[in-house]
């Protein structure tokens, strides 16, 4: 349905004032090229606007009306318009029944004022993530002694999504770590003639660091958005509000059941990841160096101290109250709005990976200067 | 009268559950139409039918002469902007200011300069009762009324032919109900508009509805004025509009 007419402007001046005679249809997609006109225009005598032969007109049509009349007024030059219909003056009046206040525009802040600002909000953020904590534990305590609200059923659904089905992903990656390992050092090794050494090297470096490391990126990534994601949809849905006013604790709900069934299912997923990448590792030995898979792990059992293994294992429950803790507070910290979602989901998955690997850090240092 | 949307025989079922059996009605140019109905009866789903958020199993509807299921895709387009929609919700986009969820469809859909979008945005934002200071809030920071007249802000700011409103009152005060209702009715009037609603509010009905569609039970028990309608004597007209009770008296 395109109309036949458009929207059309005349402007006709002389000595003493300017007529505008406007005409047709003066409809929102029809203005582009009247406002064009009148911005071009300059205007040097009084205005009177001809509106008797406009067909249709819509409150757009009103605006640039008003508008031009007013910004031809701001110069000096009074408009008067003419030759309205009843219809075309009670819309105006509708729209124009008082004037529009003027609103200030928001204020561009300084940068010093920014700079201020972030800081401040960091220092907010550290509090509030104490203050989560806090109450986290709190509630822990709470629950040690009433057993019975310990969320089982919850932990264990958690176990699978996060645990078992984060096999094959796990299983895919600390392979190829192994491989990776292997091949590089493998080709160092054999310049000294000690292609077995690649044993120690695989069995040490993936036991005590590298699966422990990766097992828990990959659930950081995986788990913490989750985590993250979920709890902001039920935030946004209200649904904490409701289980808040139920009595359901959403901490104990929500948060304990992922903490829990981190802290069981990572060391479980080291271990795993310690046997895939030691055999990734194996493959590369047995075809780049002919080490049979007998030689290797006979060697194995005697180069690798349980020490390693242990330490690899034991940062599991670590990782895994970081992952959970960032993942679930981030969660909390969603507010009803789309795009915080996404933004808290990242935010969460960003700080994780980097608590993992600060937390991993701390792990090498300490236990150096403990000689362990 | 110039028929806007008709819609004839819809039968829509959600799997085995029957939502509509062959439900048909008309709605006239200029006038306030509203679908009515107890909750379940199915009325926002012929609502969301119309507005292209949904297709019938069955049956057709024609919006502006045009079968809506026979559109192309440019078609659909323009249609589009022919008709505005006020969701129970308000649906604002929570990333956007109100302002910037009204000038999003002036960006995309004309190009006027922006100037005149912005005195067009400050319009829309006083016609609908907001105060001026609204335009740069974000829709979390609105309380359930506002959001409703800042969504209907939005549903007008390309002056529409056809308005759709879903529970325009509910959730608002009397006072605010009535003034929303002048609003509509005024609306109505000065721009020509056609107004199809889903509402519960007696007073709503009673004063701007012209004709309306009751519905129940999948089908469609009666269409027509207030007092056509009152005049039939069906047990869910009369428990529908509380007659002889406190309700509305014809």
């Amino acid at each position: 349905m395109k109309s036949l007419l458009n929207a059309t402007i005349t402007i006709i001046q002389d000595s003493s004032q300017t007529l505008i005679v406007c005409g047709g249809e003066w409809t929102i997609h029809h203005l582009a090229k009247i406002a064009d006109t009148l911005e071009s225009y300059s205007v040097h005598t009084p205005i009177q606007w001809d509106m008797s032969s406009v067909t249709q007109l819509d409150s757009a049509g009103v605006a640039l009306v008003h508008l031009y009349s007013k910004q031809f007024n701001a110069l000096g030059f009074p408009s008067k318009i003419i030759g309205r219909s009843e219809e075309h003056l009670q819309l105006y009046n509708l729209l124009y029944n008082q004037p529009l206040q003027d609103i200030s525009a928001v204020k561009a802040r300084g940068w010093l004022y920014s700079l201020g600002y972030e800081t401040h909000q960091w220092f907010q953020g550290i509090n509030a993530f104490l203050a989560f904590l806090g109450e986290v534990f709190i509630v822990l305590l709470y629950s040690l002694s009433r057993p019975w609200l310990i969320r089982y059923r919850a932990i264990s659904s958690h176990i699978i999504t996060a645990g078992f089905n984060a096999l094959p992903i796990i299983a895919v990656s600390s392979f190829l770590i192994g491989i990776v390992v292997a091949f590089q050092s493998i080709v160092q090794l054999q310049k000294f003639g000690a292609d077995i050494l690649i044993v120690d090297m695989i069995g040490i470096s993936l036991t005590r660091e590298l699966a422990p490391l990766i097992t828990a990126i990959v659930i950081a990534g995986r788990s913490a958005s989750a985590f993250t994601a979920q709890i902001g949809a039920m935030k946004m849905t209200q649904e904490i509000d409701a289980m808040k006013t139920m009595g359901f604790h959403p901490y104990l709900f929500l948060v304990w059941p992922r903490i829990i069934a981190l802290m069981i299912v990572l060391p479980l997923l080291i271990f795993f990841a310690d046997i895939v990448g030691i055999f990734g590792g194996m493959v590369i030995a047995k075809t780049q160096a002919n080490l049979s898979y007998t030689e290797f792990i006979n060697r194995l059992q005697g180069v690798l101290p349980l020490k390693h293994y242990v330490i690899g294992i034991s940062k599991g429950p670590f990782f895994a109250i970081l992952i959970a803790l960032v993942g679930t507070y981030r969660g909390f910290q969603v507010s009803m709005n789309t795009e915080s979602i996404g933004l808290y989901t990242t935010k969460s998955v960003v700080n994780a990976i980097f608590l993992v690997i600060a937390c991993d850090a701390l792990f090498s240092i300490l236990l150096t200067e403990l000689k362990l | 009268m110039n028929p806007i949307i008709e819609a004839r025989e819809i039968v829509t079922a959600f799997g085995e559950n029957l939502i509509h059996d062959s439900i048909s009605c008309t709605v006239y140019e200029n006038e306030i139409y509203a679908l009515l109905g107890g909750s379940g009866s199915g009325k926002s789903t012929l609502l969301r039918e119309m507005i292209m958020l949904e297709t019938p199993n069955s049956g057709s509807i024609h919006i502006f002469g045009d079968n809506i299921a026979n559109l192309s895709l440019q078609e659909a387009q323009i249609l589009r902007q022919k008709w505005g929609v006020l969701f129970q919700s308000g649906a604002l986009y929570s990333s956007l200011t109100v302002g910037e969820n009204i000038a999003l469809l002036y960006q995309e859909y004309t190009n006027l300069p922006p100037k005149l979008i912005q005195e067009l945005i400050r319009l829309k934002i006083d016609l609908v009762g907001l105060p001026a200071h609204a335009i740069h809030l974000y829709p979390n920071q609105l309380s359930g009324g506002m959001i409703k007249r800042a969504a209907l802000a939005r549903a007008l700011a390309l002056d529409p032919k056809l308005l759709f409103l879903d529970e325009p009152t509910s959730g608002l005060d009397p006072f605010s109900s009535r003034q929303f209702d002048a609003l509509i009715q005024q609306l109505r009037d000065l721009l020509g508009l056609t107004v199809v609603m889903v509402t519960h509010d007696l007073d709503t009905i009673h004063t701007i509805v012209d004709r309306f569609l009751l519905l129940e039970d999948t089908k469609a028990i009666a269409q027509g004025t207030l007092a056509e309608v009152l005049a039939i004597n069906h047990p869910s007209i009369d428990y529908f509009f509380q007659k002889e009770t406190h309700g509305i008296q014809s």
